[in-house]
């Protein structure tokens, strides 16, 4: 089957790989109808996410069609049109138990990794490095989905993949950004970063009841994208100063909740596989962790801020006496994204939301590679690709 | 493992001697090489005086025998190595307990054990993975049993591997599960069997047993172990 493979530094290749198989009695394969370049991909494309092998499968945002079960499956059959949360999670575990999916216990086999780096490890995630599981991901005709009677959620006819295919990810991502929010009726919520999970952030905490909502970003389309609901205020930030501008627009009082969608390159030091890349990572840190600052320092006393964007190592020079002086709250984390499938895909079938209208670029599989670059230099107003694997 | 004594009495003073020595020595000869001596002294006079050594911590190794009564170890403690592990898995004392009772259910997530035969409810012969294909074998016996609680076991005298081992289970408050923890001890004997028996337990021994532990975690609340092995990769071209 075709795949795309992670080829080392900005290089992805198509591939002609064998097809999956079922390996434990829980796991199910998938046929893939639809899947996406996430933003975070990007991270892996550049090189600055550690334990990356040479011909590992990208890809998190994939849903198709089931073509064999394992024989613990009993809730899935052949033929089930289903999309696949990123989080692989158990449902078994105490994180699981509580709802925590993507904080699950048992599905990363490589936790060793991720705990020498972090203390504790998360649930395996697929197509996003060993550390991470090594799980091949869905940029492929097929994919092994582990734990299949737990989060993949059954689509019904008549739903167009475009339509749906973000209930994998991005949608819940903004989503659960927002709701990390604890928007309260009138609350202006401040959003940085218009790509595909600041765009649903957006849409997102006008459906959780903000009172205004403003984007902050640079790209034209973007921006556009953001306004495109006619109600959104947008800031460009290459032409305005972003705390002047945020504090007169609110009154002198500071946006009420705050949202980071933009994250820093992820990167981390991996002891035996990364020490080479630890400076070109820490100088990264220094200038992606913008964002993060200035969202503390615009936010309002007393406010939230919610990131939801990818932080995976050391950030410097953050205003913690900025955030204790004012009092704020700061949540963060992967996204439990199977709290939110099940409601989000009612929104979707009732027409509260269509997730459609970020798709800029629809190709098939064969044009990943000069995709992943088209995306990453946000190229030809690139927002969201999605890829059709069938041949 | 803080800075618990691990070294004897009579080891301590000469220790203190020695190092005090070197000290003095080093210092007087106003050289290079005579301050790295007195460095070097100073290291084993600290280590006299507080009694811990940070190489035999490294390796797990003590020498001092007074330590540690009273703790509940069915292993008596002094040379050899020792590792204690602990975990916590979602399910009951009485159902962990009744898995691992079963001897024969070890090499499910032990993943050096290539079988464990039980002979009665105390007796098992044990079998475990060599480098170069071969393998190990010894018998055991249970020396400690409380349901639900704890169980201990330990090689029969007159094995090919000493070794011995424990594992508690504690109840957790308000549904947390419970925690298994797991004390394991060996004797290193030398030669190939040596290599044998420390393949068994890994070259880090603390880390073989946390993945056994992790494993047994896996297996107990899913009923499978997480893996990516035999799935397909770029590696592999069709």
């Amino acid at each position: 089957m075709k795949a795309v493979c992670w080829w080392g530094k900005t290089e992805v290749r198509v591939v002609d790989v064998p097809e999956p198989e079922i390996l434990n009695p829980h796991d199910a394969i998938v046929r893939v109808t639809l899947t996406a370049i996430c933003g975070s991909d990007l991270h892996l494309y550049d090189g600055y996410v550690p334990t990356m092998m040479r011909g590992d499968i990208l890809g998190h945002e994939f849903m198709g069609e089931v073509v064999e079960v394992g024989e613990e499956v009993t809730n899935l059959r052949a033929g089930d049109r289903v999309i696949v949360p990123f989080p692989i999670a158990c449902g078994r575990c105490w994180f699981c138990e509580n709802r925590q999916w993507s904080l699950c216990d048992n599905t990363n086999p490589n936790a060793w990794m991720i705990e020498s780096l972090m203390g504790y490890s998360g649930a395996g995630l697929f197509g996003y490095s060993h550390m991470y599981g090594g799980y091949a991901g869905g940029q492929a005709q097929y994919v092994r989905v582990p734990f299949a009677d737990v989060s993949p959620l059954k689509i019904p006819d008549g739903l167009p993949d475009e339509k749906v295919l973000f209930l994998t990810d991005i949608l819940p991502t903004g989503w659960m950004a927002a709701e990390n929010c604890e928007i309260e009726a009138g609350d202006t919520v401040a959003v940085w970063g218009c790509g595909p999970v600041g765009l649903f952030a957006i849409r997102s905490a006008w459906m959780q009841g903000a009172g205004r909502v403003i984007a902050i970003d640079r790209f034209r389309e973007r921006l556009r994208l953001a306004q495109s609901d006619g109600r959104t205020e947008i800031v460009d930030y290459s032409e305005v100063n972003v705390f002047d501008t945020l504090k007169e627009m609110t009154g002198g009082r500071g946006p009420d909740r705050c949202i980071d969608a933009v994250g820093m390159e992820a990167h981390g030091h991996f002891p035996d596989a990364v020490l080479d890349r630890v400076k070109q990572a820490m100088k990264l840190t220094f200038d992606r962790a913008h964002v993060l600052r200035q969202a503390l320092h615009c936010c309002r006393k007393g406010g939230t801020v919610s990131i939801p964007g990818v932080y995976a190592g050391f950030v410097d020079k953050v205003p913690l006496g900025t955030a204790f002086g004012k009092g704020l709250t700061l949540k963060m984390g992967q996204t439990h994204v199977q709290n939110y499938t099940r409601m989000l895909l009612e929104k979707i079938m009732s027409g509260e939301i269509d997730p459609s209208f970020i798709i800029t670029h629809r190709v098939s599989l064969d044009d990943a590679p000069e995709m992943y670059r088209t995306f990453r230099d946000k190229q030809d107003d690139c927002v969201k690709v999605v890829m059709r694997p069938a041949a | 493992m803080q800075t618990e004594k691990n070294v004897n009495i009579p080891e301590r003073w000469a220790s203190v001697l020695l190092g005090s020595a070197l000290a003095t020595y080093g210092l007087k000869s106003r050289s290079r090489g005579g301050f790295a001596l007195s460095a070097l002294g100073g290291v084993l006079a600290w280590r006299g005086a507080t009694g811990h050594c940070m190489i035999y911590q490294a390796l797990g190794i003590s020498t001092n025998g007074e330590q540690r009564q009273g703790e509940q170890v069915s292993v008596p403690y002094g040379k050899g190595i020792r590792v204690e592990k602990a975990v916590t898995i979602n399910a009951s004392p009485e159902s962990l307990y009744a898995f691992w009772r079963n001897f024969e259910n070890l090499p499910r997530f032990m993943c050096n054990l290539e079988a464990v035969e039980c002979h009665d409810s105390l007796r098992s012969h044990w079998v475990a993975a060599g480098p170069a294909g071969m393998s190990v074998d010894w018998e055991a016996e249970i020396i400690n049993d409380i349901p639900n609680e704890l169980i201990g076991w330990r090689s029969i005298d007159g094995s090919k591997v000493d070794n011995a081992g424990s594992v508690h289970f504690n109840a957790l408050p308000d549904g947390r599960g419970t925690e298994v923890k797991v004390v394991l001890r060996y004797d290193p004997p030398a030669g190939l069997l040596g290599a044998a028996v420390s393949k068994l337990f890994g070259e880090d021994p603390a880390m073989q047993v946390q993945e056994d532990l992790r494993r047994l975690k896996m297996l107990v609340e899913t009923g499978e172990i997480a893996t990516t092995e035999g799935q397909p990769s770029g590696r592999k071209i069709a």
